[in-house]
């Protein structure tokens, strides 16, 4: 359906890029053979941001991954954002593009968190609309990830692994799984989380994401986990990964550590454990 | 005008002095320091939990503003605005000597 | 249903009731999980600020930066995913809060870190050989433009707004005298640096801006205008990129 970019993700271990490792990346990369961007913070005319971004996208395979189109908002796309996003896309080509399914815009304010949705038919037909939308103007196949949940919706009618199979289906996107986003959910929401993984349409996830969480609790006392990106991956997260590879064989695997970013070696640390995990399948 | 003429021959002089002290830029060396880099960054991580920042409403009337934990937080009392005082702490002495 | 605009309404404003149709997954009431979302708003915002003006941060000390950005975010979200950019109106917020009001150079130093963030992000640019100068005729310079780099900003002030920012972000800097400085922040490689413009250097810089050619720029600063020192400073931060001649 889409053109293929010149040269995907490799089947290994990635991390989430931080200015602050730049120098490190390149003089002792260790096992991290592919890199990941917030799309948002590549937007601007130029400066040090993209001298560095063309630079590293010599050495590695990038992954794009966006947090600001508001993929499941009930407003149109915003256009100027969506023309800011091919932008950098045609500019920089790089190896894949990824979304939430989440909403973070309404009515001209962007409030810079990944908001939750009702798993409806409307919500369904509204997705795929603008999925349709991004894949067209990108012209190249996106990713779409499945989200951390601290509630539920009374309205959803569908689960949300049918539903991202049947928004997969429909437009011809591929799946970004986080397999910590999975833990949380469940233990949120009070579901099995091999059981999500068991009914996710696993043939169509093109990367799969890990990061740490935090734990909290709601107002009865029943754990609550939130998705910080602030620490290690969790040993359970770690057991769920190598569940969903079991299904999935290799994949690119990405570390995510968004707060609190440690140092280089902590960061390659859990780069080497995610490649350990898919060196076991090879 | 032949005050401009002058002046405009003093720009070769400067220009002159300036030559080769110029620092072509490195495409992209690593940061000395990461302030301005590492402002508004986008990320997709969530905050911390379930912390008061979120829930914590927040009135301002005139020239008294204060803030009301809605929450499990414990609310904050600021020091009362009148002189000023109270907030600017290392900066005191500063006001004094600034231009109106 | 639970539409968006219910949603984003209850997320900004915690005295809003929590939207109905939320549940923890077991059909209880979602209650203190929707303050999850309310607080990554409010804190994730809030640390853009920070980190978007460090120097107002470190002049009203940590608390009450957090409590002026909580009423700014609310008043003010973002309208663009544009993160970098966030806090364009902070400047006049500040400008217009009455308990500031005796901070009256609070808003020129939001300024300044606003547009050292505009100069971090501008486009690159290669900036001229200042020996192109001397190959000159006097007559062609002074009908001649200068075009000046996309990450040179200019702040013009009231207040000493250069030794103010240095002074709330460099340890060990002078302490700020009162004397009014026009900031020029000039970035010659990859990093924005503001420095002190000489007296009038501002209203010759505005003028290039415009376009007006060098004798008229020239003649806008007047006579009291270091135009060597102005110069020099333009020069060594790379802030003209070319010379268009008629």
């Amino acid at each position: 359906m889409f053109d293929n970019p010149p040269r995907p993700l490799p089947f290994a271990a990635g991390v989430g890029y931080k200015p602050q490792h730049y120098a490190q990346i390149l003089s002792d990369a260790g096992p991290v053979r592919w890199l990941e961007i917030h799309a948002e913070n590549y937007m601007g005319a130029g400066g040090r941001p993209l001298a560095q971004l063309r630079h590293l996208s010599e050495r590695f395979a990038i992954s794009v991954h966006g947090v600001g189109l508001s993929i499941g908002g009930e407003a149109p796309l915003d256009a100027n954002h969506l023309a800011r996003l091919k932008h950098l896309m045609d500019w920089l080509n790089p190896a894949s593009f990824s979304e939430h399914l989440a909403w973070s815009t309404h009515d001209s304010h962007f409030l810079n968190d990944l908001l939750p949705l009702p798993y409806t038919d409307a919500t369904l037909a509204r997705i795929c609309a603008h999925i349709d939308q991004v894949q067209t103007t990108l012209g190249r196949q996106m990713l779409l990830e499945n989200p951390s949940s601290y509630l539920a919706f009374a309205e959803s009618t569908w689960s949300e692994p049918d539903f991202l199979r049947e928004v997969a289906r429909r437009t011809g996107c591929g799946l970004l799984l986080d397999v910590n986003n999975v833990f949380v959910s469940a233990t949120n929401l009070g579901f099995d989380p091999r059981s999500y993984v068991d009914a996710f349409p696993t043939e169509c996830v093109g990367e799969i994401h890990l990061g740490g969480h935090d734990e909290d609790h709601d107002d009865h006392g029943a754990p609550l986990l939130i998705d910080s990106h602030g620490r290690e991956v969790a040993d359970p997260v770690w057991a769920l990964l190598a569940h969903v590879l079991a299904q999935t064989g290799p994949k690119p695997t990405l570390i995510e550590w968004d707060t609190d970013v440690p140092e280089w070696p902590v960061l390659q640390a859990e780069a080497a454990r995610a490649d350990a995990a898919l060196q076991v399948l090879a | 005008m032949s005050k401009t003429l002058n002046t405009l021959a003093l720009l070769g002089a400067v220009a002159a002095s300036v030559a080769g002290h110029t620092t072509a830029a490195n495409a992209a060396e690593q940061e000395k320091c990461f302030g301005v880099s590492l402002a508004g960054q986008n990320d997709c991580a969530a905050g911390p939990g379930t912390t008061c920042a979120g829930t914590s409403t927040v009135d301002y009337q005139g020239n008294a503003w204060t803030l009301v934990d809605a929450g499990t937080c414990a609310s904050i009392e600021l020091p009362a605005m009148a002189d000023g005082k109270a907030r600017m702490g290392s900066l005191e002495a500063l006001t004094r000597d600034l231009p109106a | 249903m639970t539409g968006q605009s219910e949603f984003h309404a209850a997320l900004l404003q915690a005295d809003q009731p929590v939207p109905s149709g939320l549940t923890d997954g077991q059909g209880r009431p979602a209650g203190r999980r929707f303050a999850v979302y309310r607080n990554n708003v409010a804190v994730s915002l809030t640390e853009a600020l920070e980190t978007g003006f460090p120097a107002i941060r470190a002049l009203l000390g940590e608390e009450n930066f957090r409590a002026i950005a909580g009423l700014y975010l609310r008043e003010s979200p973002p309208t663009s995913p544009v993160l970098s950019l966030y806090g364009a109106g902070f400047p006049e917020f500040l400008a217009n809060h009455p308990p500031l009001a005796h901070l009256g150079y609070l808003p020129d130093v939001a300024q300044l870190e606003l547009a050292l963030r505009q100069s971090y992000h501008a486009a690159d640019s290669t900036p001229i050989d200042p020996a192109t100068f001397q190959r000159l005729t006097e007559d062609n310079l002074s009908k001649a433009r200068l075009r000046l780099a996309p990450a040179l900003r200019l702040v013009r002030s009231p207040w000493p707004v250069v030794d103010l920012w240095r002074y709330a972000t460099r340890p060990g800097s002078k302490h700020p005298s009162a004397t009014p400085q026009d900031a020029l922040i000039l970035r010659p490689a990859f990093d924005p640096e503001p420095h002190e413009l000489p007296a009038h250097g501002a209203s010759f810089l505005a003028a290039l801006a415009k376009g007006l050619p060098v004798a008229q720029a020239i003649e806008a600063a007047g006579d009291d205008h270091d135009l060597a020192a102005t110069l020099t400073l333009l020069l060594q931060g790379g802030g003209i990129t070319a010379i268009d001649l008629e």
